[in-house]
């Protein structure tokens, strides 16, 4: 069976600190009022999406919710796409069009970005279906916080896709909170891992602060896929160190849980692995952040910069072949242009 | 051409599209086994099998949002809904994810997916079981929604349809599925473009503009109103989403008198939008104020004479047309 090159471990850290760095700056931008709407960060999360972006191939199905900058950036999509996208510029991933919660990159098989919970699991289930109609044996990696395994959505999904056998890994990113609304507050499991068992669909419990158990885990799942169609879910234990989204100060939790959580950070775990192993040194490491900070730093001056989608344009990206403001257009384009006017 | 019925010309339009592009696939309750809730897929799973007419269970949000997933990595579904006040179990799907795509990913998605089935209402359903979807869909930017009213149409849009880029809704109507028509020769492709009306029959004293289950009403009282020297032109929308202003304003200048007969509610009712455009638009046209006939504002009654007193009928229908002609 086909398993990707092992991922070099240094260059997943870049990528973890890429994803880190990235965020410190949005959040930093969102505050000078650079960046509009909701913007929800991953700091803390990093290693969840490095670990399973490391087990998959270039061309398996990447989808998922909406604190998405590190789904993309793990996916190799440029940190100057992705900081343009939240400037609202036509640089941006999604043409400035889709912001934070809405990231897309077709040619890296990104397929967003979603934002309303538990809506994007069927999503992930079509997409799935169509890789086991074609007979490819692409895997589709489908993530999703612990506020989605409530919404229907979701479970006529996971049933769907079970019942179907589709190549899908149910990603569950457990950072403890859904908004400010604690796990132990929204379920009724102790475990919910146990979600997937009532779907008859095999699942299993991952740390999350451990890039290599994420890794480990998710290659093995993913190769056994492959052999044979058929979903999975795992349950990924983590943890978000800022609130929800920007405007969530996160009171509902300790500042010792939080710091609990900090020493436990899943940067320093891999960098404390790595140089134990001799694999990597305080210098190289120093480079690596440096080098980071300094690409986030170009992103925010390629965003800012860059142009705006022009307003003649705000019609182009809502037919593939376009129709003005809900009229046929060969028909009357001057009337359409016109109510279209008028009607804004 | 030869006869057949509304049923048969969609069972036609789906084998036809399902032979010439094998990305095409039929998914929803009971399309495969049981040949169709009301028998438009009958004979599918025999002719395709099983891969591609895909029986699911009773997940509306979840086959909708299946089918929208599998559009973006290059399918072409066909997704049939029971019927369509089924569809709002998954509205979410059909209003926020398919049609938004294609904007919030700057255009790198665009979902080519069918939603079909029998829309409005039909007879003695209850409250439940009778939307008339169009306007809730049709405002919707992204969406393209259609209301095939004959066998021909319901053949010729279908196709379209599968073959459009964008997520269209076919409308199909329980009342038509037995009515039958002229069509063409299965070896002769038919295609009707979206956003073509049609004028069903000339006239030159009043415009009656309608749609899918209304356009048999139309057709029935123009005749009966031909006995009283009042020469009516049925104005078939078909489409509602794009929509043909022109034949709308064609009609209107020719007869300057105005009815729409619509089977939804009034409230932001489709002839609420086709009334502004034309007031807007050609207002000097008009020698009288546009009046409409459509269902009354109330959730549908089960009671079998209350529920006729709800819908658009002939008597509503003359009222009207004589009410713009001042007869």
């Amino acid at each position: 069976m086909q398993r990707p090159e092992p991922r070099d471990e240094v260059e997943m850290l870049a990528l973890m600190l890429l994803i880190r760095r990235f965020e410190e700056r949005a959040s930093q931008q969102y505050q000078a009022q650079k960046i509009g709407g909701f913007c929800h960060l991953y700091i803390g999360q990093e290693a969840v999406v490095v670990g399973a972006i490391a087990a998959v191939r270039d061309d398996d199905y990447v989808i998922t919710a909406y604190r998405d900058h590190a789904h993309a950036l793990a996916r190799g999509t440029s940190a100057d796409a992705c900081m343009a996208e939240l400037f609202g510029k036509e640089t941006g991933c999604s043409r400035g069009l889709g912001g934070s919660m809405h990231f897309f990159d077709r040619s890296r098989h990104m397929y967003g970005g979603h934002a309303i919970v538990g809506a994007h699991v069927p999503l992930a289930a079509g997409m799935a279906f169509a890789s086991k109609y074609r007979t490819e044996d692409r895997v589709t990696l489908c993530f999703f916080g612990d506020g989605a395994i409530n919404q229907g959505s979701f479970h006529e999904a996971l049933n769907l896709i079970a019942l179907f056998k589709l190549p899908v890994v149910l990603i569950c990113e457990n950072n403890l909170f859904a908004m400010g609304t604690s796990v132990k507050r929204s379920t009724s499991l102790k475990q919910i891992v146990d979600r997937a068992e009532g779907y008859d669909i095999p699942g299993e419990i991952v740390d999350g602060m451990n890039f290599r158990e994420v890794r480990d885990k998710l290659a093995e799942i993913v190769c056994s896929i492959r052999k044979d169609p058929h979903p999975a879910f795992v349950e990924i234990r983590t943890y978000r160190y800022r609130g929800h989204s920007m405007s969530d100060p996160a009171s509902y939790r300790t500042k010792d849980e939080l710091e609990k959580y900090r020493l436990d950070d899943p940067i320093t775990r891999l960098r404390a692995q790595l140089t134990r192993e001799g694999k990597l040194t305080n210098e190289k490491f120093d480079q690596i952040d440096k080098h980071a900070k300094e690409t986030v730093l170009a992103a925010v001056k390629f965003a800012e910069k860059s142009p705006e989608l022009p307003l003649e344009r705000l019609y182009d990206y809502t037919y593939v072949n376009s129709v003005v403001a809900g009229v046929s257009p060969a028909k009357s384009k001057e009337s359409a242009a016109d109510t279209a006017a008028t009607t804004r | 051409m030869r006869e057949i019925t509304y049923r048969q010309a969609l069972n036609e339009a789906l084998a036809e599209e399902l032979e010439r592009d094998p990305n095409v696939f039929l998914m929803g309750e009971e399309v495969a086994e049981y040949n169709g809730a009301y028998k438009v897929s009958q004979g599918l799973l025999e002719r395709f099998g099983p891969k591609r007419i895909i029986d699911t269970p009773i997940s509306e949000n979840g086959f909708a949002g299946l089918g929208v997933g599998a559009a973006m990595v290059g399918l072409r579904p066909i997704i049939e809904f029971m019927t369509f006040s089924f569809s709002l179990v998954a509205f979410d799907q059909v209003v926020n994810n398919a049609p938004n795509m294609f904007t919030m990913s700057g255009g790198q998605f665009n979902i080519p997916i069918t939603f079909r089935g029998p829309n409005g209402p039909a007879h003695q359903l209850g409250a439940t079981h009778s939307h008339a979807t169009e306007p809730i869909y049709a405002n919707a930017p992204g969406l393209k929604v259609c209301t095939p009213a004959t066998p021909r149409d319901a053949k010729g849009l279908l196709k379209t349809a599968v073959r459009d880029d964008n997520p269209v809704l076919v409308l199909e109507a329980e009342l038509l599925y037995s009515s039958k028509g002229m069509v063409e020769p299965p070896d002769e492709e038919l295609l009707i473009p979206l956003g073509e009306a049609e004028v069903k029959r000339e006239g030159s004293d009043v415009s009656i503009i309608c749609y899918a289950q209304t356009v048999r009403l139309a057709l029935a009282v123009a005749a009966q109103l031909e006995d009283e020297d009042i020469s009516a032109e049925i104005v078939d929308l078909r489409s509602i989403k794009p929509l043909d202003e022109r034949a709308i304003f064609d009609s209107v200048a020719k007869t300057h008198r105005v009815v729409i007969v619509e089977q939804d509610r009034p409230f932001c009712g489709v002839g609420a939008e086709v009334c502004y455009r034309i007031q807007k638009n050609i207002f000097d046209e008009l020698d009288a104020p546009i009046v409409r006939v459509s269902q009354e504002d109330v959730p549908m009654p089960y009671n079998e004479r209350l529920e006729k007193a709800v819908l658009p009928n002939a008597d509503k229908l003359i009222a009207a047309v004589k009410k713009v002609c001042y007869a």
